[in-house]
């Protein structure tokens, strides 16, 4: 679409197989990251965000659709090729506890993708020192010599960041960094994340089910439900002029301790099932506009306004009337 | 008759410790809060802050290495008042579930995955009903399932043809089965989707209205807690370091620490704003450190605050008749200089001065 774009999804799909049937983990999804922006998608668990940051960082290959990094498709992945990617797109997990290993220390984590990638090149010291400090891990000697159990899970997240980082990548797919850590040090890995943005350009896409994190880190957010994007736009209007019924529901829902009244929550139907999403657009057995078109068809993305989108029947029809 | 508005439950001085001598992990230090009939009371704080462990001392829930180590938890009910820290197993038996209820952290996992919920839920009829036969309690089940809001025929389902939602409702029909009027609620909704933690909440301020009973929320989730606690106390390092009603903690928070856990949630509405959070991490408690346990992450520390522990008290500055708010710092001393964001007025003062 764009020249600018860093990274573009094209109708990624990505379907599991299980006894019973087929999980429709993701399902053409259009996403598109730019150079020095941050991204945020959120969901609830088991929308297909997770699975979505796993296929954009290429850890999995996707059922149908394509990836393209700097509008290249990568070729089906010959070792170097799946190399040259990882130089460019890392992978930062939500648990800090389990992605490092407890028998190595600080030191060996950070050296690992500088030999692998070969880009120690002078001092490998120098260069841990370095990605040490770019985490506020400073000073960088109480540090580096430290193992995973002697760290707090804030400081954990610190050197799993700072691990891919070494690479140099020029985008970081954050899956839920901060869920796992103590309310009070959230904030500063989420800052953390922001001054790499805007220091060193680095792209950011940050998978979340917090969706007023969403709003304080990201410019753009694409909201996920069963596997779809369903709304996609910039972050403040989102939160406050949301155009999809799901994200309406998703906001009234999350905690504002500014309500004065207390929120009406519409339905008690739990998501769908991955295995068998309903037919039509999948929000519509909880939705409290349904009209017969959602049972039966997809919607597909319309512009609320530019840069908004929102894959809605209320939409379409009175975008298809005013055209 | 006992009315809304009395007290229900007095915990003074608890302390609790995992493990003995001079190895014991001090979990909880002198924890004073008082609940009233039907009200709603939130404990906030972090991992590893004790309010889980506080409150399984109240219902007397610890395991081994934790023992009360001092305190009175003073319970009035309809027969009296009870210190549960001596109360007896047998004691204990007649109050838990009839009076006092539990809804476990991993509620998820509270249900036996053998069992179908009809016969988790007769059991607690079964053991403090002799009077229902089976078919009554069988009735009763069906009452307690729609009660939150599951069809009644979901009676012979298992735990895991339940969603996440349903299982921790059928947690809360359970704890509610006997009407106590104490329910303690450990981070019931954590697990949960935000869609369904909503429901599941308001689902619960409707049961607490209809029954009157009052609930120990307790949670990590400070913006949740504002939204439905009634008085909400703030622990840190074992410590209760702020109670105070929740708009006034919301809108007035006295702590430095309340006042960067309340800084720490960005929001869904007003300009987005760079939010600082609280620098440093939570101490380790078999290390605390000295004077007060906050100051290695407070901005304000001065040399007192790392030699001596503040306790609890109504803040100076505090009007008479306002007593119900204490804070345990030294920047709310008689004559102490209290910054400007520390000194906020409360909304109730603010609209008579």
């Amino acid at each position: 679409m764009t020249e600018s774009a860093l990274l573009e999804a094209r109708g990624l799909t990505k379907h599991f197989p299980v006894r019973s049937g087929v999980v429709h983990a993701v399902d053409d999804v259009d996403l598109e990251v730019r150079a020095a922006g941050i991204t945020a998608v959120v969901g609830e668990s088991g929308s297909g965000k997770s699975t979505l940051a796993r296929l954009l960082a290429r850890l999995i290959e996707p059922t149908s659709g394509e990836l393209l990094l700097d509008g290249q498709a990568g070729k089906a992945a010959p070792a170097r090729a799946r190399r040259k990617y990882a130089r460019a797109v890392q992978l930062v997990l939500q648990d800090p506890f389990s992605s490092l290993n407890p028998v190595h220390d600080v030191r060996y984590h950070l050296a690992r993708p500088l030999k692998v990638h070969k880009l120690a090149g002078g001092s490998l010291d120098e260069a841990i020192d370095g990605l040490l400090a770019r985490v506020s891990l400073t000073p960088s000697a109480n540090f580096s010599a430290k193992y995973p159990h002697e760290l707090s899970g804030g400081q954990r997240q610190r050197v799993a960041i700072a691990r891919a980082l070494a690479v140099a990548p020029r985008l970081l797919l954050a899956d839920e960094p901060v869920s796992m850590l103590d309310v009070s040090i959230r904030l500063g890995v989420l800052n953390l994340l922001a001054d790499l943005r805007e220091k060193d350009g680095l792209a950011i896409v940050y998978v979340t089910h917090d969706i007023a994190s969403a709003r304080y880190l990201a410019d753009v957010v694409a909201v996920m439900y069963a596997g779809r994007i369903i709304e996609s736009g910039p972050a403040a209007t989102i939160t406050s002029q949301p155009a999809h019924p799901y994200t309406e529901l998703l906001l009234s829902a999350a905690p504002d301790p500014g309500r004065s009244n207390r929120v009406p929550v519409r339905g008690r139907t739990p998501p769908p099932n991955p295995v068998t999403p309903p037919p039509g657009c999948r929000f519509h057995p909880r939705c409290p506009h349904a009209m017969a078109v959602c049972a039966s068809d997809v919607p597909a993305m319309t512009q609320i306004s530019p840069g908004h989108h929102s894959a809605c029947w209320l939409h379409a029809s009175t975008a298809g009337k005013e055209a | 008759m006992i009315r809304a508005g009395e007290p229900l439950l007095e915990v003074s001085g608890l302390c609790v410790d995992y493990g003995s001598g001079d190895d014991a992990v001090h979990a909880v230090i002198g924890a004073d809060l008082a609940l009233r009939r039907g009200e709603v009371f939130g404990l906030a704080g972090e991992s590893g802050s004790g309010k889980s462990t506080l409150a399984y001392a109240i219902a007397r829930l610890l395991r081994m290495p934790g023992a009360i180590t001092g305190g009175e938890v003073v319970f009035r009910h309809e027969g009296g008042a009870v210190n549960l820290v001596n109360a007896g197993p047998a004691q204990l038996r007649e109050l838990r579930w009839n009076q006092l209820a539990v809804v476990l952290q991993s509620a998820m996992h509270a249900l036996n995955p053998v069992l179908t919920i009809e016969v988790q839920l007769t059991d607690v009829l079964k053991a403090h009903r002799p009077d229902l036969d089976r078919a009554a309690r069988r009735a009763c089940a069906g009452e307690l399932l729609k009660m939150v809001g599951i069809a009644p025929d979901r009676l012979a389902s298992f735990p895991h043809e339940l969603s996440g939602g349903m299982r921790q409702r059928v947690m809360i029909a359970m704890a509610l089965a006997l009407q106590p009027q104490l329910l303690i609620m450990d981070e019931p909704t954590t697990a949960l989707d935000v869609v369904t933690q909503r429901e599941i909440l308001n689902e619960l301020m409707d049961l607490r209205t209809e029954f009157g009973f009052a609930v120990l929320f307790i949670t990590h989730d400070l913006s949740l807690l504002i939204e439905i606690a009634d008085t909400i106390a703030v622990m840190y390092a074992g410590r209760i370091v702020e109670s105070a009603p929740a708009g006034d903690l919301y809108l007035a928070p006295r702590h430095p620490y309340s006042y960067g856990l309340l800084h720490s949630f960005p929001g869904l509405r007003g300009p987005v704003r760079r939010m600082t959070g609280i620098a440093g991490s939570p101490p380790d408690l078999r290390k605390p450190p000295t004077g007060c346990v906050f100051h290695p992450r407070c901005g304000y520390a001065s040399e007192r605050c790392v030699r001596e522990e503040p306790s609890l008290a109504t803040p100076a500055a505090e009007p008479a008749g306002t007593a119900h708010r204490v804070v345990a710092c030294w920047l709310h001393e008689p004559g102490a200089a209290t910054p400007a964001e520390l000194a906020g007025l409360a909304p109730a003062l603010e609209s008579t001065s």
